[in-house]
């Protein structure tokens, strides 16, 4: 293992540090439990918005906390779900009388944590509401598995849905505008080299030179197929297909296209995808109206793209511009 | 009659901790091959946080003794392990609150508790490829024992027998639950590591709450 730490015990512990040290006007960072909020929580009036997760996958969820976008963000250990107490008090540091939505991405620890953090704060009067992101394409959905995992419509949702909250939304309304983004973003996902988590010291998987993994989550889980290594055009189209048929996308449909970077593909071959993905999407009269390309839901310095695809209507692109300030996101401001 | 004191109790968890920590880097094995490579590093880190409360456990009733454990691993452990152990260990202390020494019946019936709060929990049945696979038998084997009267020593070594059966049978499964789920057919062959560190869960019962006439 090669990497630019001090000792894995303490990987996610200095990184927050640093992360609060570089943004002390935006963010706050609180240790034991570890959670991480914007500097002017609670925000009186406003719905809280709570998300979380395992750490590895940076700027999300950390990033991410700031005005327009998540008002805290709790993170676990690298690839583990954070415990319910972190959840439950960032719930209360968030909670500015108007409730507390909590984005829960589909991992079976994730959603049970949160879950466990929601019963601790409903059982002290906050209100919460729980939306489960799960957007894979590349997960058959079946009422006999964990179901979709959550990946790149998480980030939509969160900018979205913070910027509802930022202008003055009831809970129910996040909640609804949630579920909303949801069921109109679709995402998949592929892998070139495997990762090191860490505290293992070793690759998650071994990946051969000419061999890619494609339909893989964010977690240096392997995917659904082990395939021949292929060009960025071929790729680009063995992730957009299935996203496309899924939903279905359509002609006159806008779009939000969001390439994105598992953490160590450089963004010149990002935007060769992203190209190709362009080129698809017009070719079928579908109109890429926004656009959004960089390392923003990653898994560590695994190299390899997810592209995400969100339906967008007036409701959802207003609230994409809306002004947003967080560290690792920033515009309109 | 057999009965199961508190220090027996404290000491079936340390051996559990002491297990666990043993088996590490195994556990962390079978999580790379269908899940994400933290079951071990993370049972252990839970385990670990328990040891260091020893001194806080002894002295106390079972069901105060537990709610530490309990609580503990809820704080620490993460993921869906620490949702699942955590809410075992709670609802073990639930049934136990005042106690400081189990019957047979009575430990069977925090096994039985412990169960139906994971299952409540992760939603999961036998033949899922979860930790369930060899929990559910094991509880069974033990209450069948207990309810034909055999003693608590024999009833703990078919629970054991079970659990390792049930292990077993996690092998040729789909995943059902649980991360391991994504891979669809590529999780068969693989021994499930939830159900692994719970085999280990009994057999260190099995060392630690017998003998006590």
């Amino acid at each position: 293992m090669k990497k630019l730490i001090n000792s894995p015990e303490n990987v996610v512990l200095e990184s927050i540090s640093g992360l609060g040290a570089a943004f002390p006007d935006l963010i706050k960072v609180h240790f034991n439990p570890n959670y991480i909020v914007r500097v002017d929580a609670p925000v009186q009036g406003k719905v809280g918005i709570v998300s979380g997760g395992g750490s590895g996958h940076e700027p999300m969820h950390g990033g991410f906390v700031g005005k327009g976008m998540l008002d805290a963000a709790c993170p676990g250990a690298v690839f583990t779900s954070p415990t319910p107490d972190q959840m439950h008090e960032a719930t209360k540091a968030v909670n500015g009388g108007k409730g507390v939505l909590h984005i829960v991405k589909n991992y079976t620890g994730d959603v049970m944590n949160f879950e466990m953090a929601a019963d601790l704060a409903r059982g002290e009067g906050v209100d919460v509401e729980a939306v489960v992101i799960d957007d894979d394409v590349a997960v058959k959905d079946s009422l006999y598995t964990a179901g979709r995992r959550g990946v790149g419509t998480t980030v939509l949702a969160e900018k979205i849905v913070g910027a509802a909250a930022e202008q003055g939304c009831t809970l129910k309304e996040a909640a609804a505008l949630c579920h909303k983004v949801n069921a109109h973003g679709r995402s998949m996902g592929m892998a070139l080299t495997s990762c090191v988590v860490p505290h293992v010291g070793k690759p998650t998987f071994d990946l051969p030179e000419d061999e890619m993994e494609i339909g893989i989550g964010i977690h240096g889980e392997p995917g659904r197929q082990r395939l021949k290594l292929k060009s960025a055009d071929e790729i680009t189209e063995m992730l957009l297909n299935p996203i496309l048929e899924d939903l279905p996308y359509q002609n006159g449909d806008n779009v939000l296209l969001f390439v994105n970077s598992m953490g160590g593909t450089p963004s010149i071959e990002l935007f060769i995808v992203y190209r190709k993905a362009h080129e698809i999407l017009t070719k079928k009269g579908i109109k890429v109206s926004r656009s959004f390309v960089g390392p923003e839901i990653t898994s560590l310095e695994m190299a390899g793209a997810s592209i995400t695809l969100l339906k967008l209507d007036d409701q959802l692109t207003k609230l994409w511009d809306a002004p947003v300030h967080t560290p690792a996101l920033r515009w309109g401001v | 009659m057999t009965t199961i004191t508190a220090d027996q109790i404290i000491a079936w968890i340390e051996r559990y901790s002491i297990r666990i920590a043993e088996q590490k880097e195994f556990l962390t094995k079978l999580d790379s091959d269908i899940g994400d490579a933290d079951h071990g590093a993370n049972m252990n880190r839970g385990f670990q946080a328990v040891l260091a409360k020893k001194a806080e456990l002894q002295g106390k009733d079972i069901g105060a003794l537990l709610k530490i454990v309990a609580m503990t691993l809820i704080s620490t452990v993460g993921g869906a392990a620490g949702a699942l152990y955590g809410t075992f260990f709670l609802q073990a202390s639930n049934v136990t609150a005042g106690k400081t020494e189990l019957t047979p019946e009575e430990f069977v019936l925090v096994l039985e508790k412990g169960l139906a709060g994971i299952v409540l929990r992760g939603k999961a049945a036998i033949g899922d490829k979860t930790m369930v696979d060899a929990l559910h038998p094991a509880v069974k084997a033990c209450r069948r024992a207990i309810a034909a009267n055999e003693s608590l020593d024999q009833a703990l070594a078919e629970a054991v027998a079970a659990a390792e059966a049930g292990l077993q049978s996690t092998i040729p499964l789909m995943a059902r639950r649980g991360r391991a789920s994504y891979l669809g057919e590529r999780s068969v062959n693989h021994q499930d590591p939830g159900a692994t560190s719970t085999f280990f869960l009994f057999e260190c019962a099995a060392e630690t709450l017998t003998g006590k006439q």
